[in-house]
């Protein structure tokens, strides 16, 4: 538990406490008690939290070991099937590689593009404010609202990216019915939205930098992309960690976009693994909890050690400020 | 010198062009969105496609739209729950990081380890057991099932904790010794001190909520229930490919969205990034 830690002034007693642990014992652990009614303002969130967090994770654990009926009722314990079932399967496998896939489609690509906007767009003017906004704006699409919009660039038909091809020459391609092309439309999509995000973060990141650092670099001779490159992308690696942590977790928990632009096809092409556990659990009444929860704790597993990864390098950035 | 001048006038130059470039792409989509919901689909559908309509405008999209579904009631439903979703998170943060930051009650870091470590969860792994919580209790479909289970959040007791760390505790302790209790320090002087914590919360916690899909998808079953993000998604029939209409549901759900974004982006920053440094 933690040690006293003083509430307010003239309250401090630990001095007192250690002259006198053992006389009166009574008197002096008072000011260190916290008043019961103290703990009130931290229930309704915590009511919350144990009914909307910490219970489903524990229900996610015995799911996961238990079978389910037609009508999703828990009611039969079957140890590890579920697990030996998931790691058995064929297209497990491949839902994991078209989830890691996906986000290496979309971090990468969007980290590069959003880093070098960001960098043009660093000086304060006007016109850059204009842009700031402009670059921005992907920000304010929902996911189902720039999936409808997209899905009408990728109609093979009338599609504008069909349109681009055929101006080239070439004869288009089924963005959302090829299976080679699928996951990459999705992700493009993907890229579109978060771009606003990034640039803005990173942004913030730049604007942070002491200007007396850059100023000092600009003297010694630095300028263009050596500047960019030596002095303001190194300064801004804490931003660039929290984007491409944050961007891994959020496309490992993509959903919308899949289930708006190709509902997990064709033939498994693009599902991924929260996909696959929305498939398992709630399409087509399927109900099949057991598996899906299986699958839900691979989620949790993952998501996890991206972030211990992420606090590991956190306590490394902290060291050396 | 003067040809030095030049060069660095050429290199800007060059990059405002780079630039502009790069916004007209990534606009584009967002111009195509607004253009194509109040154009006419033989615009919009004509090959090479046209950027500009050369039929009108028309309202007509948008009226069918409304008419297919019932986007007003979704669109209440949207801004009901995200609405009440926001002043929740607020009031569950600021309560939280009143007691943890403030009183420092005991075990303080604790708990707000405990608290922080509801955000490690996805919440699509945990998503079937809360949707059983919810159907248990009888609440499928109804406006209470779309806000429950995010009446509080991890990130805005984080947040608020990390707001409060720096209130200064002179005014806290001047009030106790007058005699104010918690409640009433919370209420007057916590409070309007913290307004710009709140707000990049509210912002961001609208945004994300005014955004959601999966779970609204799953405990909204009529209509009547959805959001307004579910809403445009029944605009899409597979065999009758209509962009106009399409368009005219997507931005009207992005609407809200807009404003706040064109308007709001320090507060929108100060948000997204707390969590990125320290």
């Amino acid at each position: 538990m933690s040690t006293s830690a003083p509430r307010f002034a003239g309250q401090n007693s630990s001095v007192h406490r250690l002259q006198s642990p053992v006389e009166k014992p009574e008197q002096e652990r008072k000011p260190q008690r916290t008043p019961i009614t103290q703990y009130w303002y931290l229930l309704p969130a915590g009511i919350v939290f144990c009914i909307f967090v910490v219970y489903p994770l524990f229900q996610t654990f015995r799911l996961s070991v238990s079978g389910t009926d037609l009508f999703g009722s828990a009611d039969t314990f079957v140890g590890l099937r579920n697990f030996t079932r998931l790691f058995t399967n064929p297209d497990f496998a491949r839902i994991l590689v078209n989830t890691a896939l996906f986000a290496v489609y979309t971090v990468v690509p969007t980290i590069v593009i959003s880093l070098a906007i960001s960098l043009m767009l660093n000086r304060e003017s006007l016109v850059n404010r204009v842009f700031r906004t402009v670059f921005a704006l992907p920000f304010a699409y929902s996911v189902s609202a720039a999936s409808i919009v997209f899905s009408a660039f990728f109609n093979p038909a009338t599609g504008l990216f069909n349109e681009i091809i055929r101006q080239f020459g070439g004869s288009g391609v089924g963005w959302l019915t090829d299976e080679r092309f699928a996951l990459l439309s999705i992700a493009l999509t993907t890229v579109w939205m978060n771009i606003g995000y990034n640039i803005l973060v990173l942004l913030a990141g730049l604007g942070s930098v002491p200007e007396d650092i850059v100023e000092a670099a600009r003297l010694d001779g630095a300028s263009g992309l050596r500047l960019q490159h030596y002095i303001m992308i190194p300064l801004i690696r804490p931003q660039l960690f929290f984007l491409i942590v944050t961007g891994t977790i959020q496309s490992l928990e993509s959903f919308g976009q899949i289930h708006v632009l190709t509902k997990g096809g064709p033939a498994s092409s693009s599902t991924t693994l929260v996909y696959d556990i929305y498939l398992h659990g709630f399409a087509n009444n399927n109900s099949n909890f057991g598996y899906a929860s299986a699958e839900a704790l691979v989620l949790i597993l993952v998501v996890a050690i991206i972030t211990v990864i992420q606090f590991g390098g956190m306590g490394r950035k902290v060291d050396v400020a | 010198m003067n040809n030095n001048r030049v060069s660095t006038l050429a290199k800007r130059g060059f990059g405002v062009l780079v630039l502009l470039l790069l916004a007209c792409i990534v606009a584009f989509p967002v111009y195509y969105s607004f253009m194509g919901s109040v154009m006419k689909n033989t615009d919009i559908v004509s090959s090479p496609p046209r950027i500009w309509p050369e039929h009108g405008l028309t309202w007509s999209n948008i009226v069918t739209a409304v008419h297919l579904i019932p986007l007003g009631r979704q669109y209440l439903n949207s801004f009901g729950s995200t609405l009440v979703i926001t002043a929740s998170q607020i009031l569950t943060s600021l309560l939280a990081g009143y007691a943890l930051a403030i009183m420092k009650v005991r075990g303080a870091k604790i708990w707000f380890a405990l608290f922080l470590g509801t955000m490690m969860i996805p919440g699509e792994a945990i998503i079937i057991p809360n949707y059983l919580t919810i159907a248990s209790l009888g609440l499928r479909n109804s406006f209470i099932a779309l806000v429950l289970p995010y009446l509080a959040s991890g990130f805005g007791i984080f947040m608020m904790v990390t707001f409060l760390r720096q209130f200064p505790m002179e005014l806290v302790e001047a009030a106790r010794l007058d005699g104010c209790s918690h409640l009433r320090i919370l209420w007057s002087i916590v409070l309007p001190l913290s307004r710009p914590a709140a707000a990049s919360l509210a912002i961001y916690t609208f945004l994300t909520h005014w955004n959601g899909f999966l779970w609204p998808l799953l405990v909204a079953e009529t209509p009547q229930m959805q959001t307004i993000q579910i809403g445009i998604t029944q605009l899409q029939s597979p065999d009758d490919f209509n962009p106009g209409l399409t368009m005219a549901g997507a931005v009207m759900a992005v609407v809200p969205t807009v404003i706040i974004v064109a308007l709001c982006q320090r507060q929108i920053v100060r948000g997204l990034t707390a969590g990125s440094s320290r």
